[in-house]
């Protein structure tokens, strides 16, 4: 079974990224540029995505609020959320955690840590 | 620049001599890889010219850099989740069943780098265990440099990431400018000491697990044999030793038996070891 993710960046340099590494971890990638406009893909999709990687400072909807959206949105309860983020301070990743989120990591990473994080998460290609 | 042969011969017999390790032809581009940052920060553009100065008798600490930074690793937190996970499940309730409660667990991290090993384990018997049981954790290593760093405690952002689930990060770190330190009651659960695996272990306490993961690979089979059979000697008799996800001790030391405990592979002295032991002595 392929795993579907979702990459919300307003950055395009940064969806590229994240979009060569997990494609490369057999992962079929989506891409929104806020959390709005992610919120509007998974409204569409037939078929919701297994995780969302998402950025916590985008305009419009920023990944926060992405997250307590999700939350409170029974159809995405098995929706996995990695927040991949500058903000490092402990409070940030107290808050994201609270929020929601399954796992926190901070740019910049190395691909590895983003695998790590995804086998954290039980996500893995394949499986 | 590409390593001449002699050089890269040289280097070899050193890390072999001083560590056992072997670095057979084809491994030119780690020693290079290795080897340049070192060139560089002594001021030399040219690894080959760098290696010719350590060879003279007077530079032994250029030597041991050398020797340093070929028996180096890297390392993450948590590294192959499925052994820890198996250690969790599987292998801490047998631990804790057959040992009193009063008795500490000690467990040794034979390859501890830069302490993400040792700490990682002390996490997860603080999670399982609170306070109802205490453990000590001992990470060696034969790097002073990366020793230095593992009982500092102190870890970069990119280290940080390195496959560290952030409830974890939350616990047991604190931010303290751009790194984060350990927390200082997980820190007093572990210890780090310098020791050469290939050289005989002194000061070792009798071990319930020990982890030598991803290290024996280095080695050639004479220095497996000795390594493992030393190991053995430092284990408890019911204790267990864990290896690489690769790794095996089957072709190299008959006298460990495997067990398949979830994702891990456990191997533990047979019941005849310690009679093989006396017969030898």
């Amino acid at each position: 079974m392929t795993v579907h993710a979702i990459v919300i960046d307003d950055s395009s340099a940064m969806r590229m990224i994240l979009r060569r590494i997990v494609t490369k971890l057999g992962f079929e990638v989506d891409e929104a540029v806020n959390g709005r406009d992610a919120l509007d893909k998974l409204n569409a999709a037939e078929q919701v995505p297994d995780v969302a990687l998402i950025d916590w400072n985008m305009p419009e909807m920023n990944g926060l609020e992405f997250i307590q959206a999700v939350r409170s949105d029974p159809r995405y309860s098995r929706l996995t959320l990695l927040m991949v983020t500058t903000e490092s301070e402990q409070s940030q990743i107290v808050r994201a955690l609270a929020a929601g989120a399954h796992e926190y990591l901070i740019k910049p990473f190395t691909p590895d840590a983003v695998a790590e994080k995804l086998e954290i998460l039980g996500l893995t290609a394949g499986v | 620049m590409a390593i001449a042969s002699t050089e890269f011969n040289y280097v070899a017999d050193l890390v072999r001599r001083e560590a056992a390790i072997v670095l057979e032809p084809g491994k030119e581009y780690l020693v290079e890889a290795r080897l340049l940052p070192l060139a560089r920060a002594a001021g030399q553009t040219d690894i080959g010219q760098y290696i010719r100065h350590a060879q003279q008798p007077a530079n032994r600490e250029q030597r041991w850099a050398i020797v340093e930074a070929l028996t180096t690793n890297e390392t993450s937190w948590f590294r192959d989740a499925a052994v820890f996970e198996g250690f969790r499940k599987e292998l801490l309730p047998r631990l804790l069943e057959t040992r009193p409660a009063y008795q500490p667990l000690r467990i040794w991290s034979a390859a501890a780098s830069t302490g993400q090993e040792a700490y990682s384990l002390a996490m997860l018997l603080t999670e399982e265990l609170g306070i109802s049981r205490k453990f000590e954790i001992v990470g060696t290593d034969i790097s002073r440099a990366v020793l230095a760093q593992a009982r500092a405690g102190r870890y970069t952002q990119m280290e940080m990431n390195r496959g560290l689930p952030a409830r974890n990060l939350v616990r047991f770190f604190q931010r303290t400018g751009t790194a984060w330190q350990v927390d200082p009651q997980l820190q007093r659960s572990v210890s780090f000491r310098e020791l050469n695996l290939a050289a005989p272990f002194s000061g070792l306490p009798r071990f319930d697990v020990v982890f030598l993961r991803n290290v024996l690979i280095y080695f050639d089979l004479p220095t497996k044999q000795t390594i493992l059979r030393r190991v053995r000697q430092t284990m408890a008799s019911d204790g267990w030793l864990i290896l690489g996800t690769a790794e095996t001790t089957r072709g190299i030391d008959e006298e460990f038996e495997h067990t398949r405990l979830g994702g891990l592979t456990a191997y533990r002295a047979s019941a005849e070891a310690p009679l093989e032991l006396t017969r030898r002595a």
